[in-house]
């Protein structure tokens, strides 16, 4: 995506330079980058790098967070403790919609998942962060750990009869072999669209607002030094939305394991 | 035809499946205000259901973005 140095007539104007000068690619934010020395074990790179920098503050942030609400422990809480108290309500509610009352021995597993997401989207939005969930392998990570462990609930709860939960109920028999090997496949691209979801969706919102920076200052020179205004205000706006999004595919990456987790406990309700 | 404007053309076609997205979001929030306005005690209710079904529509639309990116910059 490198521009070609034309003729120096279409520069003139201040434009072409400014272009060109900016223009790297929109991935360059997601960089992994060392900190400190250089560590490997059996072939593998397991260096310090900015991305498990972001997970420990992420980590660190919410101990402190959740440590802070609940030092009180008032009748009446303040606005820090009603925080967090919101958030638990939150999560414990939708894994009682989801699960039922079975689900309540997951919460802990279910409501560090939510938070974790949380943090590392949200974080993600500081200026010179990085986004932890902006890399496919860690969400990959995240959502192929929700998968083995609901579906090793699911065998610890129900034995070699959770394999029923691949047969469709009421489904004619003739059918089978081709509804079979469809809830299967259903089944196991769980892993694949639950951590695709989370970062395609961090990804795209972050190049999107590299993408919209890059114009302000061509489209200010170009115009008087006012028509710059128009990006900034769309990216004033998209930040906004940004935050909607982090938030949003947090509850989803927990709404579904949620739904994953009802599937495993009580199949076929 | 040259790879690299090939490449391109690639990406170009690949951001077609936002139309796709923008239907499904468009029958989405239409649904959800018809819903909403016809019964808007239950607008609440609807809300919740509403946020999760956007972000699913457009994970949809995303997809088409990574295979983008993935013509783009990984191809």
């Amino acid at each position: 995506m490198k521009m070609k140095p034309g003729p120096a007539g279409p520069y003139e104007n201040g434009v072409g330079i400014v272009a060109a000068q900016e223009h790297h690619s929109p991935l360059e934010q997601f960089r992994i980058e060392h900190i400190g020395g250089h560590l490997s074990l059996g072939g593998y790179d397991i260096s310090f790098n900015n991305s498990a920098l972001w997970m420990l503050i992420a980590v660190a942030a919410i101990t402190v967070f959740m440590l802070i609400g609940i030092r009180k422990q008032a009748v009446v809480p303040g606005r820090w403790q009603a925080l967090v108290e919101f958030l638990y309500d939150f999560v414990a509610n939708m894994l009682k919609e989801n699960v039922g009352s079975e689900g309540r021995k997951y919460f802990p597993w279910v409501f560090s998942i939510f938070m974790f997401v949380l943090f590392c989207n949200l974080f993600g939005l500081l200026p010179k962060s990085f986004t932890v969930t902006s890399h496919i392998i860690v969400t990959f990570a995240l959502a192929m750990m929700v998968f083995l462990i609901v579906t090793a609930i699911g065998f610890i709860r129900h034995g070699f009869h959770f394999l029923s939960f691949f047969v469709p109920k009421g489904a004619p028999v003739w059918l089978l072999p081709l509804m079979i090997p469809i809830e299967v496949i259903s089944y196991f691209i769980r892993p694949m669209s639950l951590s695709v979801r989370l970062f395609a969706n961090m990804v795209a919102g972050h190049v999107m607002l590299v993408v919209l920076g890059s114009f302000v200052l061509p489209l200010g020179l170009a115009g008087a030094y006012i028509s710059g205004i128009v990006p900034v205000a769309a990216i004033t706006a998209i930040i906004g939305l940004e935050f909607l999004i982090a938030c949003l595919q947090a509850y989803v990456f927990t709404i579904l394991t949620c739904i994953y987790l009802n599937d495993a406990v009580h199949m076929h309700h | 035809m040259d790879p690299q404007a090939a490449k391109y053309i690639g990406a170009g076609i690949a951001a077609l499946a936002l139309g796709g997205a923008g239907i499904g979001l468009g029958i989405l929030f239409g649904n959800f205000m018809n819903g909403a306005l016809r019964n808007p005690a239950a607008s609440a209710k609807l809300f919740g259901n509403m946020m999760l079904t956007f972000a699913l529509v457009e994970a949809t639309g995303l997809i088409a973005f990574v295979v983008a990116m993935l013509i783009l910059f990984a191809a």
